[in-house]
């Protein structure tokens, strides 16, 4: 990466949110951010015209169990035409109350992303206009990806797990 | 038995439950999820007044196989049969891809002719590809020949893939680090073939749809989006390209060498069917053009890099060699050391950026892995596409958008 | 209309002479309308089949029949998951009598290689299935010959199939109504 890019990044994200963290030991930089700033974040990255990160690449979660308090990590990947640089940017939700800004107002195919976040991790998008299940059944129970839930259905009958060395 | 099916399941609540059914002149359209038009299942709920669409509620997930929670579950050389499976017209891009991705991961060096052979199967993989997308836009305008045609050369593009990998389909082609043995003698005469005769029979395909009047009038204008549009709505690949953006990650962030080929990126204006379908011809003729590139300046070296935690040692070491049994074991057993990290890797797949996020925590499976599925992200923007527009055009755009359910929903 | 050899028949000058069930068999057999149920990669591998290289209208299926109701063989191709699992019981319920199902690939047979919570093991467990195509996806030629399997079953099939007992309860089973008028 280009080492002026990634310095006036800092600076610029620094300047409004000194709170923000910094890791560049991935392939791309990527900051963390507190869960109330997220979306102030990403509105600055897309504004700033110096930086222009204005296409969404791809958001998403992971779930780490053993993080007490910060289960849920939500990682939004931005794309900067200007520069043909990426950066993600990084917060983790408790998992108890799993409530984030949506940012379907900034960009608008966030819409199914932040559905299927929902659908697969249970994150709650506040502001979102039609947060509901997007692959799953509507009346599935809970958040499948999370990672103490099964891969294989648990009510199936046909297999049996002693032959696929599952116990 | 029984508990499996829920009785009188509802197929679409807000088709059944809507109050403006019937009223006035104003009627709802359950389009799908099994509709010959649709090629595959996509359910569209459709508000028409006559036959012009007034607003559209799309329904996904009819074939969710949960690809990334497998992917949870499986070491790191078995997870390439599930990437075949996402978008299945072009399985070879989303194998090398994935290929790739844990290649940046562990840092492997790969050498340049296991680049270049790579280059030629994707492009080959394109084009097949993009052949039965404009093959079905053949179809969906009424000419069932333009099906015929280019199903005839996707066969010959299946024998290629035949000879590298044995499958025709769901390729499995390649290993991390490279491929499972060089191209073979009868791969290079059939190559050789191919490169002489494809482009005489695409053209004649071409020629019965390119400037065909009644094919320009029918799909001129339909499904039209801007770029700006576009762009908010994070399209990708040859749909956002017919719109008049030249964003293709082949040359914004070159992989697998890329970066020594001559090609150009077509581009549309006006984003409607039309413009995807020209976009889509001119990326064969130009895949053809790297292949031809490719296999001319092939380097000579080795079809594969070194990493021997991902390649079977020759038979007779195992049985011979103590080192030679362990890795064979640990390959089998799937439990190759990978280091931990956090790796976003994207290849210019059939349909645009196909990405794949990768977190490794150092296990033998990945931590997490999230596909960026082009297809996912851009039908969204069909509903807005299609308003206005008539029942015929939605199905136009439909086919044109080369929307595949296997990548759709995961 | 296929070889006429082929039936178990009483050759004379001029004349032949069989059963009605083995000569409709023959008919039934030879012109199959398909309803094809395509869902993912199988699916590809269908449109190929179709395709001139492997070309089954060799075979007098060429007239695929997209609506359920004028259809005699269901041609499931691809995965089916359990959001879709009721959607494929309907289109089964409103095919009429006389209907197979041929069921392309592992995943229609078996769930395959998505051994997963939201994948259907199989869709014998929605609705009966007269030939299983195994393959991930199977070749061309391998549907050929699950439709040449169907072909057998639609030869030597009873006409009054739908009303006898084992069937009945075979339809039981899976919770379908049959639609006899007796």
């Amino acid at each position: 990466m280009n080492d002026s890019v990634k310095k006036s990044l800092e600076t610029i994200v620094k300047d409004k949110f000194p709170e923000a963290v910094f890791d560049y030991t991935a392939d791309e930089p990527s900051f963390t951010i507190s869960t109330d700033n997220m979306h102030s974040s990403i509105e600055l990255l897309k504004s700033n015209a110096e930086l222009s990160f204005q296409y969404l690449t791809l958001l998403g979660a992971i779930h780490y169990p053993e993080r007490t308090g910060e289960e849920l990590c939500m990682v939004y990947h931005l794309h900067s035409w200007k520069h043909n640089q990426r950066v993600r940017v990084k917060a983790y939700l408790p998992i108890d109350n799993p409530c984030i800004a949506t940012i379907t107002d900034l960009f608008i195919g966030a819409n199914w992303l932040e559905r299927e976040t929902y659908d697969f991790f249970g994150v709650q998008f506040i502001g979102h206009p039609n947060l509901k299940r997007i692959l799953n059944e509507d009346d599935m129970d809970y958040f499948p990806m999370r990672k103490e839930y099964h891969l294989e259905d648990g009510t199936r009958e046909d297999k049996d797990d002693r032959f696929f060395g599952r116990f | 038995m029984k508990d499996i099916i829920k009785e009188n399941t509802k197929l679409a609540p807000s088709f059944f439950d809507s109050k403006e059914s019937i009223d006035g002149d104003i009627a709802t359209i359950n389009f799908g999820p099994s509709h010959p038009a649709t090629h595959g299942i996509f359910q569209n709920v459709l508000r028409v007044d006559g036959e012009k669409i007034l607003s559209s509620e799309q329904t996904v997930g009819y074939i969710h196989r949960a690809f990334e929670k497998l992917a949870e579950r499986r070491p790191y050389n078995q997870i390439t049969p599930i990437t075949d499976r996402l978008n299945y017209c072009s399985s070879p891009i989303n194998n090398m891809g994935w290929h790739m991705t844990v290649e940046k991961l562990i840092g492997a060096e790969i050498p340049k002719r296991v680049e270049y052979m790579r280059v030629i199967i994707m492009e080959l993989a394109r084009i097949a590809d993009h052949l039965i997308c404009n093959s079905v836009v053949g179809v969906d305008t009424g000419a069932l020949t333009s099906f015929f045609y280019p199903f005839n050369q996707r066969e010959k593009i299946y024998e290629l893939y035949e000879e590298v990998c044995g499958a025709r389909l769901t390729t499995n082609i390649g290993r991390i680090g490279g491929f499972e043995r060089d191209f073979s003698p009868e791969f290079h005469a059939k190559l050789k073939t191919f490169l002489k005769t494809f482009s005489k029979e695409f053209e004649e395909f071409d020629s019965m749809l390119a400037r065909n009047r009644i094919f320009m009038d029918r799909t001129k204008g339909a499904g039209p989006i801007s770029a700006e549009r576009a762009l908010e709505y994070s399209f990708s690949g040859p749909n956002l390209r017919a719109a008049g953006v030249d964003y293709d990650i082949r040359v914004m962030k070159p992989y697998s060498s890329y970066e020594d080929f001559d090609f150009i990126i077509p581009v549309g204006v006006n984003g409607d069917t039309y413009d995807r379908f020209m976009v889509r011809q001119e990326e064969i003729r130009q895949s053809l053009h790297i292949i031809n590139q490719a296999y001319k300046n092939l380097p000579e070296g080795s079809y594969k890099g070194d990493v021997p935690d991902f390649y079977l040692p020759a038979k007779e070491d195992v049985y011979n060699n103590m080192e030679a049994l362990i890795y064979h074991f640990k390959i089998v057993m799937g439990e190759t050391e990978i280091p931990a990290g956090e790796i976003y890797h994207s290849v210019e797949g059939g349909n645009g950026e196909l990405g794949y996020y990768l977190i490794s925590d150092g296990g033998r499976t990945p931590y997490r892995l999230q596909f960026r599925r082009p297809c996912f992200i851009y039908y969204q923007a069909y509903p807005e596409m299609i308003t206005g527009s008539t029942i015929s055009d939605a199905v136009l755009t439909m086919s044109s958008m080369n929307i595949i359910a296997g990548e759709l929903d995961a | 209309m296929g070889k006429i050899e082929d039936l178990e028949a009483i050759n004379g000058a001029g004349y032949q002479l069989t059963t009605l069930d083995k000569a409709v068999g023959l008919a039934r057999a030879n012109s199959m309308w398909p309803l094809p149920f395509a869902t993912s990669c199988c699916g590809i591998e269908f449109m190929a089949t179709m395709g001139s290289n492997y070309d089954l209208s060799r075979f007098g299926m060429e007239r695929m029949s997209f609506s359920p109701r004028q259809a005699d063989l269901l041609i499931v191709a691809g995965t089916i998951s359990k959001k879709l699992g009721p959607v494929l019981k309907q289109v089964y319920e409103q095919m009429s009598e006389p209907k197979w199902v041929l069921s392309v690939g592992a995943c229609a047979s078996s769930g395959g290689i998505f051994d997963t919570y939201s994948v259907l093991q199989g869709i014998d467990r929605v609705i009966p299935v007269d030939v299983y195509v195994p393959g991930c996806p199977p070749r061309p030629e391998q549907i050929i010959d699950g439709v040449m399997k169907i072909h057998e079953l639609v030869k030597t099939e009873s006409l009054r199939r739908r009303y006898n007992d084992e069937y009945k309860n075979l339809m039981k089973t899976y919770n379908i109504e049959l639609k006899n008028d007796e």
